[in-house]
């Protein structure tokens, strides 16, 4: 199939957007690499090239034009599962050849407009809910539910407030920790709390960067190196972070 | 009761983080049931005595097994069950202990449960890619078997 030059560039947006949406979504690379491959080639753009890094994608195209290419810059990156999951979707539908490329574009649009499908309290609540959960789950005692609960919930509410005030990941993270270890301190202090360590460990989870260590995994076991290692990297960093606010704890103990 | 108490609690925190990551509403109980699986596997074999790092391959295998499963079921990306799965294996507890460690200046005993909780992790990814690979295999020999029935 011949394909015009304006075409070509439409086709290589989509793909763009579309890549762009799942790798700020935190998706594993090979994923986003192979949708865009996919759906490039159900436009009829047959020779497709994507070249994904946590921090950029880079795609070319080739035809029976000259080569084009085009990069675009990933800055912030999120978690956010449904976007992942829509776009994968639509791709398949793109491939079932249930959508033109202007349909696509719209519908894709449309995705990386839409908020979070969950408000900022029923997240606030999923971590602590989590935070408690944990604490059984390590064999903690029901009395420091409550004390994990709070301090879980709260750590994660500091840990968007914190990344609201500086969007440096590494200090908002160090932050929460802290916080989370403050109030635990308190707790125990208090005597409404019991053990120390078992309601740290239960409220720091909702802040452990899990999603980047399987991402990190997957992507290394690939062949994907460079986005396996970044991601490593990424998570190192969010663990260094946490166990740097525990510590500060620690010595005041 | 307290496989029962486990059970609930690793089936509520599983299904709680992927709703922090966003997850799909309709993946939730699914999400939840990946997490109680794995959990509860690596719970009960811990219990009776298997090593940890045996006991997290094994339960993050038969995570990677269950996520993928759903994954085909319901047509949706396999890593939004596979992170609900893997989260309560992560070594929270040991690496916590590490650093604790480490400040105290215990530094022996720091490298000691650091080192394990490296292992934990590389067996987390031992199990996912073991997993991967049976997924392959299989896909590969269906292809076969669809190929020889066409020809």
């Amino acid at each position: 199939m011949e394909i015009e030059t304006q075409e070509t560039y439409d086709i290589m947006a989509v793909c763009l957007l579309a890549g762009k949406i799942m790798l700020q979504s935190g998706a594993e690379t090979y994923r986003v690499e192979d949708t865009m491959m996919r759906i490039a080639a159900s436009f009829g753009a047959y020779q497709s090239h994507p070249y994904v890094t946590p921090t950029g994608i880079l795609f070319s195209v080739e035809g029976s034009e000259p080569t084009k290419t085009k990069l675009i810059r990933i800055v912030e990156r999120t978690t956010d599962l449904e976007k992942v999951a829509q776009v994968n979707g639509i791709s398949r539908k793109i491939s079932a050849g249930e959508f033109t490329i202007e349909e696509a574009y719209k519908e894709l649009k449309r995705i990386s407009e839409t908020g979070s499908p969950y408000s900022l309290w029923i997240h606030v609540l999923a971590a602590a809910i989590s935070s408690g959960c944990f604490l059984i789950m390590f064999q903690g005692t029901w009395g420091d539910f409550i004390p994990a609960f709070i301090t879980g919930g709260l750590g994660f509410l500091s840990l968007l407030y914190f990344h609201q005030l500086v969007p440096i990941k590494f200090f908002s993270e160090f932050s929460a920790s802290l916080l989370i270890g403050l109030q635990a301190l308190f707790f125990v202090s208090t005597g409404i709390g019991d053990e120390l360590d078992k309601i740290i460990i239960g409220s720091v989870m909702p802040l452990v960067p899990g999603l980047l260590i399987t991402n990190a995994v997957r992507d290394l076991m690939a062949g994907h190196l460079i986005s396996g290692l970044a991601k490593g990297a990424d998570a190192f960093l969010t663990a260094f972070a946490i166990g740097a606010g525990i510590a500060v704890i620690f010595s005041l103990t | 009761m307290t496989i029962i108490e486990q059970l609930i609690t690793s089936f509520i925190a599983s299904a709680a983080f992927v709703m922090i990551f966003n997850g799909p509403k309709r993946t939730l109980f699914h999400c939840g049931l990946v997490g109680m699986i794995g959990w509860i596997l690596y719970f009960l074999l811990e219990a009776n005595g298997v090593d940890m790092v045996l006991a997290t391959v094994i339960a993050s295998f038969s995570i990677a097994i269950a996520s993928q499963y759903f994954a085909k079921k319901y047509k949706t990306p396999v890593i939004i069950y596979s992170v609900a799965g893997i989260i309560p294996l992560v070594p929270g507890g040991i690496s916590y202990n590490a650093m604790r460690n480490f400040v105290q200046n215990d530094y022996n005993l720091a490298i000691n449960l650091a080192a394990k909780a490296f292992m934990i992790s590389g067996s987390i990814a031992i199990g996912l890619v073991f997993s991967e690979v049976i997924n392959q295999i299989i896909r590969k020999s269906k292809l076969k078997t669809i190929v020889n029935k066409t020809k």
